[in-house]
């Protein structure tokens, strides 16, 4: 299958800062890709790079076979792109802001009306052409952003934080979009901090401070875990019952996830019956405990953290 | 061509759907017209005054008559008393004093000089100075028909003078300041409006991330540029057509010239000041920067350098330098000749040029800039 995205040694300074650091990967036709990172740790950067807003310092990027630093507008064409801030035009009806971005894609006539009547299925809003967009709910607005994104078929697709400010269900509504998309061979690059929602990705890249930290599926991702077992500790005190874990050598390192505890263990061979007793010994109340199965929120800490350190 | 069409029509849409702008826009500048217009008058009228009149003679009723008559000064009431008289003036009740000495009338028929005083309250420097010569030029009036009546007395030994002054004021005859003051608001109103405007759209769109969200569109800065600033010529343009006919009818401007020339000069002017807009709104990133920005580099070079109130000629050399920036002060030359004066193109065609290159310059350095913010 053809690469709709090749990315090789993506380098961009700002002045001293290097925002992002030497980054290659690349994106199958038709898969979903997710772009992990903490807030700055420059997804958005490598986003505006892929779609020719932003020149890289170094390197080079195939999106569409066409290279983003020598042919920006040849790969606007073929793109679409949806920022966090669903940049819709809000004092107008929705079958305006439609007019617009189809009239600035050179849409006309049948072609204009065919994917009018798909963005408004889509979007869920037909009989609602004439609502102002600033009187939509949040989930309607961002649907109908992401179809005018996408008015002019582009094959590939970069979202930038698409669910920001969104409730669950609009979420979940949301990423059945992209399934569709995805199904129907279009290329989605998708940048989020909702670990929950990048289970939904064929593909991750963690992003840390500008380098490359992991890449895989979720489940490739997970198996850093295969060998140091997760045991998550229901406490009333979870705070000491950290300070009390963090002590044994058996126990790599904690974090807090919720009221919950989860403990990395060093190996295999210890069990949580031993962390039971120990937790006991100094006096922590323990209600529940138990291996999990590693989650994306897991795997991200311990990314980051690692390279962190390095 | 389409995909400007596409933003034109847009952004038509977006000010039509906000009604309170487009009523700013449009008739904003016209109140502004009345505000300033009746406000700004360097007219002086009904100058309170005193008089001391120590001949109490006919010859004296008549110079303080020839002085009410004229219409510049209004008769508070006679005071001999020179403390009262200064506290006349301190209290503000008073601004001028007619002082007449004994043996005015006398002296006159025997035609001796003779000299009357006028004290004037100079805390008001231009004021002071019109009625100067407000009262110069009545004295010297008086003195004329005095020396007249004594030239056809027989005997009279006099000789008649020999330069005669005849001055005549061409195109404003009255003298009346708002003739000289309505065009120059017309272009500072006009100017005001046109670059808040248009910085103010551009910039909207950068503050709601809309523009990022063209920018990814294949279509070019110079087509989303025309787009937008299109229709705010439109409307900056019928908005200064309404003020030039407002002035018209609330302030008797005359209409001499022709009016394809006004229209043309109106347009390249407003060009200009689109220009300087969309300038703006390339280097600030919110509207309320961008806000003030447009509001100061309009406002201020249009009111003092523009040769609007204050005249270019008797600047300093380096201010006087500054001035040839600023577009407004071509527009006036233009605008003045045109209106008042029914000149043909000949009379400013340079003042045109220099707006075109202002205009140009302007829209060179903007889409340089935005060029550099766009790719």
């Amino acid at each position: 299958m053809a690469e709709a995205i090749d990315v090789r040694g993506l380098t961009r300074n700002f002045g001293h800062f290097v925002a992002v650091n030497d980054l290659s990967f690349s994106v199958k036709q038709g898969e979903v890709f997710g772009f992990l990172g903490a807030n700055g740790a420059g997804k958005s950067t490598t986003i505006r790079m892929l779609c020719g807003l932003l020149r890289p310092t170094s390197g080079t990027a195939l999106v569409g076979g066409i290279d983003v630093s020598r042919d920006p507008e040849g790969v606007k064409r073929r793109i679409g792109y949806m920022s966090q801030r669903f940049s819709l035009y809000e004092p107008l009806t929705v079958d305006q802001n439609i007019q617009f971005f189809g009239g600035i894609y050179g849409l006309s006539g049948e072609r204009f009306d065919a994917r009018r009547t798909f963005v408004l299925e889509m979007a869920g809003l037909q009989g609602r052409e004439k609502t102002l967009t600033k009187d939509l709910p949040g989930g309607c607005r961002q649907r109908l952003a992401l179809g005018c994104a996408i008015l002019h078929e582009p094959s590939i697709v970069f979202l930038d934080e698409p669910t920001g400010g969104v409730d669950p269900l609009s979420r979940r509504r949301f990423w059945d979009v992209i399934g569709d998309l995805s199904a129907e061979g279009v290329t989605v690059l998708v940048t989020t901090h909702y670990l929950d929602e990048a289970e939904h990705c064929h593909r991750l890249a963690i992003i840390h401070a500008g380098k490359l930290a992991a890449l895989g599926t979720a489940n490739e991702l997970k198996q850093v875990f295969s060998s140091r077992p997760i045991v998550e500790i229901q406490a009333t005190q979870p705070v000491q019952a950290m300070a009390v874990l963090d002590r044994l050598d058996t126990v790599e390192k904690t974090s807090l996830f919720g009221t919950a505890v989860h403990a990395v263990m060093r190996n295999t061979q210890s069990s949580p019956a031993m962390l039971a007793a120990a937790l006991a010994a100094s006096g922590v109340d323990v209600r529940g405990i138990g291996p999990v199965s590693p989650s994306l929120e897991d795997v991200f800490l311990d990314v980051v953290e690692r390279v962190g350190a390095a | 061509m389409g995909k400007i069409l596409a933003v034109g029509s847009k952004e038509m849409r977006q000010i039509l759907r906000d009604r309170r702008t487009l009523l700013i826009l449009l008739f904003i500048p016209a109140f502004f017209l009345l505000l300033y217009g009746y406000a700004l008058n360097f007219d002086i009228r009904n100058v309170r005054l005193a008089v001391q009149d120590s001949d109490r003679s006919t010859k004296s009723r008549e110079l303080v008559s020839s002085f009410v008559n004229s219409g510049y000064f209004a008769l508070v009431g006679y005071e001999d008393s020179d403390a009262a008289l200064a506290r006349l003036v301190d209290e503000g009740a008073v601004r001028a004093i007619l002082a007449i000495p004994a043996g005015f009338e006398r002296d006159l028929t025997l035609n001796r000089p003779v000299s009357v005083q006028v004290v004037i309250d100079g805390d008001n420097a231009n004021t002071a100075s019109t009625v100067v010569g407000y009262a110069r030029m009545l004295i010297a009036e008086f003195g004329a028909v005095q020396m007249q009546a004594l030239l056809s007395t027989p005997g009279s030994r006099l000789l008649p003078p020999v330069v005669i002054v005849e001055p005549r004021i061409w195109y404003n005859p009255q003298l009346r300041s708002a003739l000289f003051l309505v065009p120059g608001l017309i272009a500072y109103i006009s100017m005001i409006t046109a670059v808040v405007s248009t910085s103010l759209s551009v910039v909207r769109e950068k503050e709601r991330g809309t523009m990022e969200q063209v920018r990814m569109a294949p279509i070019g800065p110079m087509s989303y540029i025309l787009g937008k600033t299109l229709p705010y010529l439109a409307i900056s343009f019928t908005s200064a057509v309404l003020i030039v006919v407002a002035a018209m009818l609330l302030f008797e401007m005359p209409m001499r010239g022709s009016w394809p020339l006004l229209l043309f000069s109106i347009g390249l002017f407003l060009i200009g000041a689109q220009a300087q807009g969309l300038l703006i709104s390339t280097i600030a990133d919110t509207q309320q920067v961008a806000f003030q920005i447009a509001l100061l580099s309009s406002m201020l070079p249009t009111m003092i350098l523009s040769g609007f109130i204050f005249p270019i000629s008797s600047m300093p050399v380096v201010v006087q330098a500054i001035t040839h920036i600023v577009p407004a002060r071509y527009f006036l030359v233009a605008l003045r000749a045109i209106v008042l004066k029914g000149a043909d193109i000949t009379a400013f065609w340079q003042e045109l040029v220099a707006l075109a290159i202002f205009a140009t310059v302007a829209m060179g350095l903007a889409s340089l800039r935005l060029r550099r913010e766009w790719a």
